[in-house]
């Protein structure tokens, strides 16, 4: 349940924040979804793949011959053929040398990288014939532990590289050093974020067709990616004319990691060598090895500054990202948190110093919140350190930290201003609805009754509107500072109005935002307007929805869009009505005299008049009834400054998750018995999706805290392929859970909104990590790496009791 | 790579086909599949009901669930050939002959149970068996019927709460209707 209390400045909204439903899910829960991997061409072929066993090797040689003499195999093409013809995937740093093609060439580097590709008429038959290709390795030194990737023994990754570490540098913003040595106390510790990964239900699916007569090559993916368009196109050495993306297939998930390029590459180049349409669909074992799509897996060094009274004078962080083989975008998810270095706290110097070190795993991918859920829970669990080294309360600690509602916009050390906020408000607020004191109780009698218990707490912000500044900031070969979004709006003639949208969705219903923003801007029923997703050869520029952005970005272009008919509009009727546009009124569609309502031009006839009537209307203004628009970020375009200062994203939407649980001393398992999240995004569009999207970070950030790790062993193999040993949260390990609103509108959108589609992750794993600590606490004892499993719970759950602590029931 | 090997795999590329027959939401459909081929495989690629959904083809995810002769079933850890002769339900076969919603489905489009629709289909399914033998489920009863369904988008809490809703619902028109079925007590 959550309790919705949007309080609006002076104008209500007819739509917006109001609880609508959703346009998608008709389709979706009557089977009428259309996925990628629903879309069927006649003669589609399917391809299979041939990963390696080892983490590193030389590839001496592929015979393919057996599997070329099956029956329905087409075709065997292994990596040298794919050097040949393509050129090698986008690198997010200034890295040359580590280059990736979609498969292996000549060396492979991690267990389960894709040395060939078998395309056959079924996908059955494909496997089969993967399993005859016979492949000779000369298996070549490894490194899988990042602590020691990063030293010059190490062996390298990649042999074209000078060492293992992508990128490094250490930001220092303000007088650091001073502080510390000034502080009268300090302290240091050190955290682990687990390699984990959103894992989309959907695996990652692409078809490509190539049609020689017109040369274009069509793809339909779940693809969820900035750029996709041209990165394929470039590595496919096509114009970008030539690759027509269909953005109109249903995405089963993201929540970031939808990027398979080098999927895409290969089946793009498969169906036009072959000129046949090529469909790959990973299954599970593929998705999570060889998909390139793990998460951030970071070594936290925190030092915290601080007076005797808990107030924060300095921080260090030190974030070693094990990125895995290849680089893409990978390193710049240390970049994004240099937007909220400080949390939501009052920290006036920090040095950060993020390094980014390939090792002999699967590649990384952009995981939700782009490295700032880690980041979070570094800072939270330094918070907690403090509090219980000071001996004073975890909360009363963050309110001495918070940023005050009357402090913004905030301008915090790396450069960035925080919009809006009122940080306390909506801690109060999540404490109350928690019932924190009976909490409290609850906690302490359990604890006398000798059971393990536990209260969370998390003050964590979401930076959102997704601009791209920590590419400039880690590239400086790269001057990409724009990172746009547009819409289309247009009125037909029977006065439907169609928005057309310019990237594909993966859940986040921006078909129902849209149609609410343009329904709210021209007052015209939401659930009569159509929205479309244009492909890519018909789009308008999108960078797609990452970082939190499309309420913000998709929402505020198709507003201006709906704005610019709007005052179409209203110059047609000033134009037919002979009255100035500041005397007229537009109500409903409709325009009238203010002060003769008898004299109006109704929606229909207005339309009319621009379809039909040239004669009708104002000079200057274009026949028909359409508008686009594009928008820039809010506060984007900025360089970085020579100390690394920039604004990174626009709007930081904040969040407070309270967590009581009990930790089973038996089994070492937890149950979470109690979860409020305090959320404050602004102005929510469509608070349904809001909560839906809040509801499910927070169990994906219960998976990241409790249960998910992909696992690899000392000699390098994935130990977690399956479902049965990566564990995803079911309906049992999440609870039923409880969403307080509060609203702060940032000054810089439309409406006031903020991003929401990263809530609930960025401060759940922190504020369950506080709690299980809390019930450590009396074993005087802690967990320090996530996921805290169970069997990491029970080694510590079996400790008895410290002489501080409570007595041992047994 | 052993001959015996490569002969094993031309033997299968030259597999027999079966002819399959089974009563897919009321209606009998039949197509031919491999022994090998699942029936979630059949499904969609023979049949083209898509609307089933392939997540882990290990019997995890619970996304490619069915009905099997009215019993919730995974699609992908099932030979079509063993489904010959049953009746099967997908979620096409959920709403009315003429397209209208079931008051399960109105509900979760209700409560909003779902964002990318992906894990839908076999949610829907585990519920729809849970109803069918349980009319006032508790929240535990709700969340043990979709604790075999993996969701990544919702946190459960929006279906539990169409589940829930959906439950309301039936009773008070079944109270309504005065057809016997008791009402919740609460």
């Amino acid at each position: 349940m959550s309790d919705s209390s949007q309080s609006m400045g002076a104008k209500p909204f007819r739509y917006v924040g109001t609880h609508r439903r959703t346009r998608e899910d008709p389709r979706f829960v009557t089977g009428r979804g259309r996925y990628a991997a629903d879309v069927h061409l006649p003669g589609m072929k399917h391809v299979a793949l041939v990963a390696s066993p080892y983490p590193s090797a030389r590839i001496v040689s592929i015979d393919a011959r057996a599997a070329l003499a099956l029956p329905g195999v087409v075709a065997v093409v292994a990596g040298a053929e794919l050097a040949q013809y393509t050129d090698f995937l986008y690198v997010g740093v200034d890295a040359p040398g580590v280059k990736r093609y979609p498969l292996a060439v000549d060396v492979v580097r991690y267990a389960g990288e894709w040395v060939a590709a078998v395309v056959a008429d079924s996908r059955a038959l494909a496997e089969d014939a993967a399993e005859l290709v016979d492949v000779t390795y000369d298996p070549l030194p490894f490194v899988i532990d990042p602590e020691v990737a990063v030293t010059t023994e190490a062996p390298r990754v990649h042999a074209t590289y000078p060492s293992n570490i992508l990128y490094q540098r250490k930001f220092v913003w303000g007088a650091v050093d001073e502080a510390f040595e000034a502080a009268p106390h300090q302290l240091e510790c050190r955290v682990r974020w687990g390699r984990s990964s959103t894992v989309p239900i959907e695996t990652f699916a692409v078809l490509a067709q190539w049609s020689p007569g017109t040369e274009v090559l069509d793809i339909w993916a779940s693809i969820q990616m900035p750029k996709f368009p041209d990165q394929t196109a470039r590595a496919l050495r096509l114009p970008g004319n030539a690759v027509r993306v269909h953005f109109d297939v249903d995405v089963g998930g993201s929540y970031g990691v939808k990027r398979g390029i080098k999927h895409t590459v290969l089946v793009g180049y498969l169906a036009r060598k072959l000129g046949m349409p090529v469909r790959l669909i990973e299954d599970r074992l593929e998705n999570m090895r060889g998909g390139d799509m793990q998460g951030p897996d970071r070594i936290f060094d925190v030092a915290l500054a601080f007076d005797e009274r808990g107030v924060v004078r300095a921080m260090r962080i030190r974030a070693l990202d094990d990125v895995g083989a290849y680089a893409g975008r990978s390193p710049l998810q240390l970049g994004k948190p240099v937007g909220a270095i400080c949390g939501p706290y009052r920290i006036p110097c920090v040095e950060y110093e993020p390094c980014s070190v390939m090792t002999n795993k699967t590649p990384q991918e952009a995981v939700r919140g782009f490295g700032q859920a880690p980041t979070n829970y570094a800072i939270e669990t330094a918070m907690d350190r403090m509090a219980r080294q000071l001996g004073i309360d975890r909360i009363e600690i963050r309110r001495r930290n918070l940023i005050g509602r009357d402090e913004f916009p905030y301008l915090i050390p790396s450069g960035t201003y925080y919009d809006s906020g009122d940080y306390e408000a909506v801690l109060d607020k999540a404490l109350a609805h928690a019932g924190h004191e009976e909490l409290v109780r609850r906690r302490d009698q359990a604890r006398a009754d000798g059971r393990l218990a536990g209260i969370g707490v998390a003050t964590c912000l979401e930076p959102s509107g997704g601009n791209s500044s920590f590419e400039v900031l880690f590239n400086p070969k790269n001057e990409t500072t724009t990172w746009m979004e547009a819409s289309l709006v247009r009125v037909d003639l029977s006065g439907s109005i169609t928005a057309v949208m310019n990237t594909s969705t993966s859940g986040q219903g921006h078909e129902t935002l849209v149609s609410t923003v343009v329904g709210e801007v021209l007052e015209r029923e939401p659930a009569l307007i159509r929205v479309v997703h244009a492909d890519s050869l018909n789009a308008l520029p999108s960078n797609s929805p990452v970082g939190s952005r499309m309420a913000i970005m998709l929402g505020g272009a198709a507003a201006g869009a709906a704005r610019r008919i709007r005052a179409n509009l209203m110059a047609i009727a000033a134009h037919n009505l002979g009255c100035p546009v500041e005397e007229l009124e537009y109500v409903g569609g409709d325009v009238r005299v203010a002060a003769d309502g008898s004299r109006c031009l109704t929606w229909d006839q207005l339309v009319e008049i621009a379809h039909r009537k040239f004669h009708r209307m104002p000079a200057g203004l274009e026949p028909g009834l359409q508008a686009s628009f594009v928008w820039e970020v809010p506060t984007g375009g900025g360089l970085p400054t020579a100390d690394g200062r920039i604004q990174m994203y626009p709007c930081h939407s904040f969040e407070t998750h309270v967590v009581y649980l009990e930790i089973d001393r038996d089994t070492g398992k937890p149950t979470i018995q109690r979860y409020v999240c305090g959320h404050d995004c602004g102005v929510m569009i469509s608070p349904d999706i809001v909560h839906g999207m809040t509801f499910g970070g927070i169990a994906h950030g219960i998976g990241a805290a409790l249960y998910e790790k992909f696992a690899f062993s000392e000699d390098g193999q994935l130990l977690a392929g399956t479902f049965m040993d990566y564990l995803i949260p079911s309906a049992h390990e999440v609870p039923s859970m409880s969403i307080t609103d509060h609203c702060t509108p940032s000054p810089l959108t439309t409406f006031g909104q903020k991003g929401s589609g990263e809530a609930g992750y960025l401060g759940g794993p922190a504020a369950i990590a506080s709690a299980i600590n809390d019930a450590l606490a009396p074993l005087s004892t802690s967990i320090d790496e996530l996921p805290m499993t169970h069997e990491a719970l029970w080694v510590r759950a079996r400790r008895a009791p410290s002489a501080t602590g409570h007595p041992e029931p047994r | 790579m052993s001959d015996r090997m490569n002969e094993v795999s031309v033997e299968r590329a030259r597999e027999r086909l079966h002819e399959v027959r089974l009563q897919v939401n009321g209606a009998w459909r039949s197509g031919q599949c491999a022994a090998r081929t699942s029936l979630v495989d059949f499904l969609r690629e023979t049949l083209r009901l898509t609307g089933t959904h392939v997540g882990c083809e290990h019997g995890i995810c619970g996304a490619c669930s069915v009905m099997l002769d009215g019993r919730p079933v995974r699609s992908c850890l099932m030979f079509a050939v063993q489904a010959d002769g049953h009746s099967i339900t997908t979620v096409e076969g959920l709403a009315a002959a003429d397209g209208t919603m079931s008051v399960l489905q109105d509900s979760f489009c209700q409560t909003h149970g779902l964002q990318c629709g992906y894990c839908t289909p076999g949610m829907l399914i585990a519920a729809q068996a849970l109803l069918e033998r349980n009319r006032c489920p508790t929240e535990f009863e709700i969340r043990d019927a979709i604790g075999g369904n993996l969701c990544r988008c919702t946190g459960y809490q929006q279906i539990v709460d169409a589940i829930r809703l959906a439950a309301a619902r039936l009773n008070a028109a079944a109270t309504g209707a005065g057809s016997g079925v008791s009402a919740p007590a609460a």
